[in-house]
């Protein structure tokens, strides 16, 4: 009696739980289906679900419309650069404030910590007026340099390195005749290989998402990133919502597929910038 | 050969140093540095004005307006958000069929560029073609206007962010309650304590420091919230944010349509402010604890 009474339960969770996810996944559902619909269909009243007539009309109007090809070639850019910046300067600094004392180690990894918290918001406005100084505003370069270095992405790396290498086998090295540069460069980096990959995920992502820095910093198209390119098409467009769909589900794509190849990466990475607390 | 060691150190420091001090650190201290400033982008004259624009701000009915608004926001995001992803968390962290299944379901909304995902919410808020009203409409509720109605657009926006952190904060909690050692539900479970009364009882206290933790970067991220706004708060000629005034807009439109930077960078300082103490708190709490 109590045994099916328990099963009955734990049948009855998965109500509410598929309810949810149903929650969960319609607005990227309705997103497809608005996006494979012909004009007629996109409007009609009620609702269609799955489209009659499934169509290719506003993936091809949407690259006409607005150079899309160039937003993702931008984000594509602006990601990749910020992943490989974020991975270089992580794990260089992390290395260095983990293993090797030095006369001021500890002052500057309590002032890495702390503008960890800081939001960007916060430090925009001045950041904007330096680019301005350089003469990045509307460039790349300008887009792309606040993006090379993350403060949690140091810590991240710096506590991976306390945590798997033992000193012994720095030591050892030392011992055997090899530089710094090369202990570090042949010994310490392909040990990090799983954190690495790690926090590239959330370098990659992060930079993908990035919005109110780009909407301050491009000026115009040629610069435009996805998510600024979609924000000012979808406000120019608001009536034509085939089209905006159509927008969304290519800037959602990569991301979604980079989640089915690497999801337990992507969880566990993300998992551990929890342990932090 | 310690000598050659700190040499290294430097070496391979100084240009991670240079540049972090460069962009973060500088700014940071400079947004303190030009709140004390009537700092114009289009005027070379910059006054030092003191806590002019500090007294500004508090009689400025737009600022207070958006820190109303962001408050609210962020509060009731949490309010929604931290109890329901801790609840999800409980019931998927015990091995069940589908459990992957669901989890990824939840999670995928967290990492998903927020424009792309507004823009699919902003459809299915439509007042006139939009999913939402048809689904209501079977409950018998009268078709609104979500987007048009600055109370409902505020709804709206906590909708969107609520269901786009949920997944973000079950991931914690999942490794939360993964990390409670089995024996403790075993135990309860051999007393007679049902799922709920295990929850209650252990898994609930045992994750107060968590909670606490997903709490506070929840309300941080929640008063920085912009994206989501300019996307889906737009008034009826499109202006973006135009509905639903939030702190991060406000400093926006100052400092990069009247060009008033100094005193959006007062405004940033009072954002700072909000953050650092909502930090302090969750640190003084802990420590409260754990003695």
């Amino acid at each position: 009696m109590q045994r099916t009474l328990r099963k009955v339960a734990d049948a009855a969770v998965h109500i509410p739980l598929t309810l949810g996810a149903m929650i969960m996944a319609i607005p990227f559902l309705w997103l497809i289906s608005t996006a494979f619909k012909v004009e007629k269909e996109v409007v009609a009243w009620p609702p269609l679900l799955i489209p009659r007539e499934w169509t290719l009309v506003n993936f091809v109007g949407v690259f006409k419309a607005a150079p899309f090809q160039t937003y993702f070639l931008n984000s594509l850019l602006f990601a990749l650069a910020s992943t490989a910046g974020i991975l270089v300067t992580s794990t260089v600094a992390g290395y260095v404030l983990a293993k090797i004392k030095f006369p001021g180690r500890g002052a500057l990894f309590v002032s890495v910590l702390a503008t960890a918290i800081v939001p960007f918001e916060i430090y925009m406005i001045p950041l904007y007026v330096t680019m301005k100084d350089l003469g990045l505003i509307n460039s790349f370069t300008g887009i792309a340099m606040p993006y090379l270095v993350m403060s949690f992405g140091i810590f991240f790396m710096r506590q991976n390195i306390l945590a798997s290498i033992p000193d012994e086998l720095l030591e050892a090295a030392r011992i055997d005749g090899a530089s710094e540069l090369r202990t570090f460069l042949q010994i310490v980096v392909p040990l990090l290989k799983g954190a690495m990959s790690a926090l590239a995920i959330f370098a990659f992502i992060q930079g993908w998402n990035a919005f109110i820095w780009p909407l301050l910093m491009a000026t115009d198209q040629t610069n435009y990133t996805m998510e600024l390119g979609l924000a000012k098409f979808q406000s120019a467009f608001t009536i034509n919502f085939g089209l905006s769909s159509a927008g969304s589900v290519i800037s959602i794509a990569p991301i979604i597929i980079m989640f089915l190849l690497l999801r337990r990466h992507i969880v566990d990475g993300l998992a551990l910038t929890g342990l932090k607390s | 050969m310690t000598r050659s060691r700190w040499w290294f150190a430097y070496l391979m420091l100084g240009p991670v140093v240079g540049l972090f001090f460069y962009l973060r650190g500088l700014p940071i201290l400079k947004t303190f540095w030009m709140s004390f400033f009537n700092w114009s982008m289009v005027n070379q004259n910059q006054p030092f004005v003191g806590l002019t624009n500090f007294l500004t701000m508090f009689k400025d009915i737009q600022f207070q307006l958006a820190l109303k608004n962001t408050t609210i926001f962020a509060f009731v995001t949490v309010l929604i958000s931290v109890p329901l992803s801790l609840v999800l968390a409980a019931v998927l962290a015990k091995p069940r069929r589908f459990s992957a299944f669901y989890e990824a379901i939840y999670f995928i909304p967290s990492i998903t560029p927020m424009v792309a995902v507004a823009v699919a919410w902003k459809w299915i808020l439509d007042a006139k073609f939009g999913l939402l009203n048809y689904v209501l409409g079977f409950l018998g509720v009268e078709p609104k206007a979500w987007l048009i109605d600055p109370r409902l657009a505020m709804v709206s926006v906590i909708l969107l962010s609520a269901w786009k952190i949920l997944g973000h904060n079950m991931i914690i909690f999942l490794v939360g309650i993964r990390n409670i050692p089995g024996s403790y539900f075993e135990a309860a479970s051999i007393d007679g304590a049902s799922p709920l009364q295990r929850f209650w009882h252990i898994t609930v206290p045992l994750l107060t420091p968590i909670t606490l933790f997903v709490a506070v970067m929840t309300t941080i991220n929640s008063y920085n919230v912009f994206t989501q706004v300019y996307v889906l708060a737009s008034d009826v000629q499109g202006s973006p944010g135009f509905l639903v005034r939030v702190l991060a807009y406000d400093i926006v439109e100052n400092a990069f349509s009247f060009f008033k930077m100094g005193y959006a960078s007062s405004e940033a300082v009072v954002l700072c402010l909000i953050v650092l103490a909502l930090t302090f708190i969750q640190f003084r709490w802990l420590k409260d604890r754990t003695v």
